[in-house]
């Protein structure tokens, strides 16, 4: 099988994520990133099929600036074999032009199944899966929790989560297919598995080699990231019960204007 | 004065952060959960020797050919410090089985003892200990009583060891006894002895203040026959192989002291941020400041000397000096941020609701094993006066 994961690199989830003064993004110092956890689903869903199906090939594709290297790096010390760093500056916050990027370079890899994780832990948009699907023409199916593939046809058994059940599905190969947490139990990288990641080569690929006119590709923009405004501090009634109850009464009518 | 080779110089790479972030979590996910718990029961943690062997942490410095993970020493301190921040006793059990049980080996070892054991050990499925301490010889090992008699093909082992870390799960163990009490410490030599040898005997589980789930038991040998193939070396150079072990194991040592001193300055930093006295948080506190730097400051220095001893040490320069200030200052370190830990804690820190009291009691042995304080004193002393 050749498969591809789609992975992103993604402050810290413990990470205490701070907006820069002029709203223009976050602060980036002191901030560790790490590989999306979704991803890491799909990475080691990936790396699993690899090894059940002999003969297969697992390319990480991501599209982010140069530190997006240590999470392929992560990817190819879990048993990714090939890397692929797009590079992107212009059109950052764009997921639309983002995946004309990683679609453009999936087609050239032939594959059978590509898996993303069901959203990136930054944005949360949950964008890329189905997005992707759409611009190669693949079925896409998100909120993954099994995938069984039924190699003789071609198809692959499919199990995902919704409200109060599971649904089963089977869909035609090539395929796009987003993690969910349940899929697998993520594998940590041997001392051996990263020596190994060393010696393999990222392909770094600049976005204009992809599409030539691709910084004029961008349909959203990011305008501004904007805190929440800092909730004010709870009042506490005093007095007796009754006037406790008539203050409230007059406050939720008055100034809150709930009833 | 500044002196080329001192190691001042030196960050951690790419590969270590890497591999930092890789323990951290393992630690955090697979260690840390049961810690208290094999505290309290003195379970030993097998099936975690088992998943650190499969991940390459069970032989780091262990060369590639003989099954281990050939990386550096500032990489296996990271380690050590992660595991012993989550779980000293784990911290303490990988720390003998990488260093104490296969540094023999693979540094005096027989080609064929290396390929016999050590794969085994550094994939995990073996455990290894190390005896050399006994009943009335501790810091004065050239004393040890322990004999070995050749008959044959084989050695005859009589003798006693205690405090042998990994003692009751171990397969085997490298033990120290003399071939001649006249030669003294030039009579004594190095062995590996199998679990199964016959002799061999597991005296007793040792029930202690801290690391209670290292599986530190008393040993003993009755005419234990071990084959002489399995002469580590050549006889009469096992107090040199005890040293020259010694000088890493310390380094380990010096590691698990600051990974447990991060680990209760951590919580302490934490709980002062929660409880409150007096209408605020005692983090606002000056004396509870006072020690919350005291804390981290050590912590710190006490790493930078692990990193030194370990630098010098991956450059093949003379680091005995510099692993017993290491060991020395950590493990002082380490009693006392632990100390204050539970200070900042209060009534709540002396019991076991929280993890702090765990952590006083583990940092207490740094100063006593691998060479008590007084002995890193007495070889620093004789490195900076000469003789």
């Amino acid at each position: 099988m050749k498969i591809a994961v789609l992975v992103k690199q993604v402050p810290d989830t413990a990470a205490q994520i701070q907006i820069k003064p002029d709203w223009s993004g976050i602060v980036e110092e002191g901030i560790k990133y790490i590989l999306s956890p979704y991803d890491e689903y799909a990475v080691e869903e990936a790396v699993r099929l690899k090894e059940k199906f002999e003969g297969s090939e697992v390319t990480a594709v991501t599209v982010g600036p140069e530190r997006a290297k240590e999470v392929l790096r992560t990817c190819l010390a879990v048993g990714v074999d090939r890397a692929v760093l797009i590079h992107d500056q212009e059109n950052s916050f764009d997921p639309y032009s983002t995946a004309e990027l990683l679609a453009k370079k999936l087609e050239s890899l032939n594959l059978d199944l590509v898996l993303c994780g069901k959203q990136a832990a930054d944005d949360d948009m949950a964008y890329m899966g189905g997005a992707a699907a759409q611009k190669l023409n693949f079925p896409f199916i998100s909120l993954v929790v099994q995938i069984e593939i039924l190699k003789e046809t071609g198809k692959a058994k499919i199990r995902r989560q919704i409200e109060e059940g599971e649904e089963i599905l089977e869909v035609t190969l090539p395929c796009v297919l987003s993690a969910q947490k349940g899929l697998n139990e993520p594998r940590y990288p041997s001392l051996p598995g990263m020596m190994k990641a060393k010696k393999k080569e990222i392909e770094e690929i600049k976005p204009a080699d992809l599409i030539p006119d691709f910084a004029s590709l961008a349909k959203t923009r990011q305008e501004r990231l904007q805190p929440v405004p800092p909730r004010s501090a709870g009042r506490i009634l005093k007095g007796s019960p009754e006037e406790m109850v008539k203050e409230l009464v007059k406050l939720l009518r008055d100034e809150e204007k709930v009833v | 004065m500044l002196v080329k080779g001192l190691g001042i110089s030196f960050d951690l790479s790419e590969d270590h952060l890497m591999i930092q972030d890789m323990i951290r979590k393992f630690a955090e996910k697979e260690v840390a959960p049961g810690a208290a718990e094999r505290d309290r029961s003195m379970e030993f943690p097998r099936e975690i020797c088992m998943k650190l062997g499969e991940l390459g942490l069970m032989g780091v410095n262990t060369p590639v050919e003989y099954g281990g993970s050939g990386m550096d020493s500032i990489s296996y301190a990271i380690i050590i410090e992660e595991l012993s921040r989550a779980c000293a006793s784990t911290g303490v059990v990988s720390a003998v089985q990488n260093t104490l049980a296969q540094l023999p080996l693979y540094r005096f070892g027989s080609e064929d003892l290396r390929r016999k054991y050590l794969p085994d050990l550094a994939s995990g499925k073996k455990i290894g200990a190390y005896g050399l301490t006994e009943p009335s010889s501790g810091s004065d090992a050239g004393s040890l009583q322990t004999s070995a008699v050749k008959n044959g093909d084989s050695y005859l082992l009589n003798g006693q060891k205690v405090f042998v870390t990994n003692g009751t799960a171990a397969d085997l163990y490298i033990v120290y006894a003399t071939v001649d009490k006249s030669k003294g410490s030039r009579g004594i030599s190095a062995y590996v002895v199998e679990r199964t040898f016959p002799g061999f005997k597991i005296v007793r589980k040792e029930e202690m203040l801290g690391v209670r789930a290292s599986g530190t038991a008393q040993i003993a040998f009755e005419n234990c026959k071990v084959p002489a193939s399995n002469l580590i070396g050549e006889e009469g150079i096992g107090l040199r192989i005890a040293l020259t072990t010694l000088d890493s194991g310390r380094v380990s040592i010096a590691a698990q002291a600051v990974g447990i001193a991060q680990a209760a300055y951590e919580a302490a930093l934490k709980y002062s941020k929660e409880r409150s006295q007096f209408g605020k948080t005692i983090s606002n506190f000056q004396f509870i400041q006072g020690m919350l730097v005291d804390m981290i400051t050590s912590i710190e220095a006490a790493r930078l000397l692990v990193y030194r001893a370990s630098y010098l040490k991956d450059k093949g320069l003379t680091f005995t000096k510099e692993a017993s200030m290491a060991k020395y200052f950590a493990s002082t370190m380490s009693e006392k941020v632990t100390s204050h830990a539970l200070q900042i804690h209060g009534g709540y820190g002396y019991t076991k609701d929280y993890p702090v009291e765990r952590f006083y009691r583990d940092a207490r042995v740094t100063e006593i094993y691998e060479g008590t304080s007084e002995v890193q004193k007495m070889v620093i002393a004789r490195n900076i006066l000469g003789g």
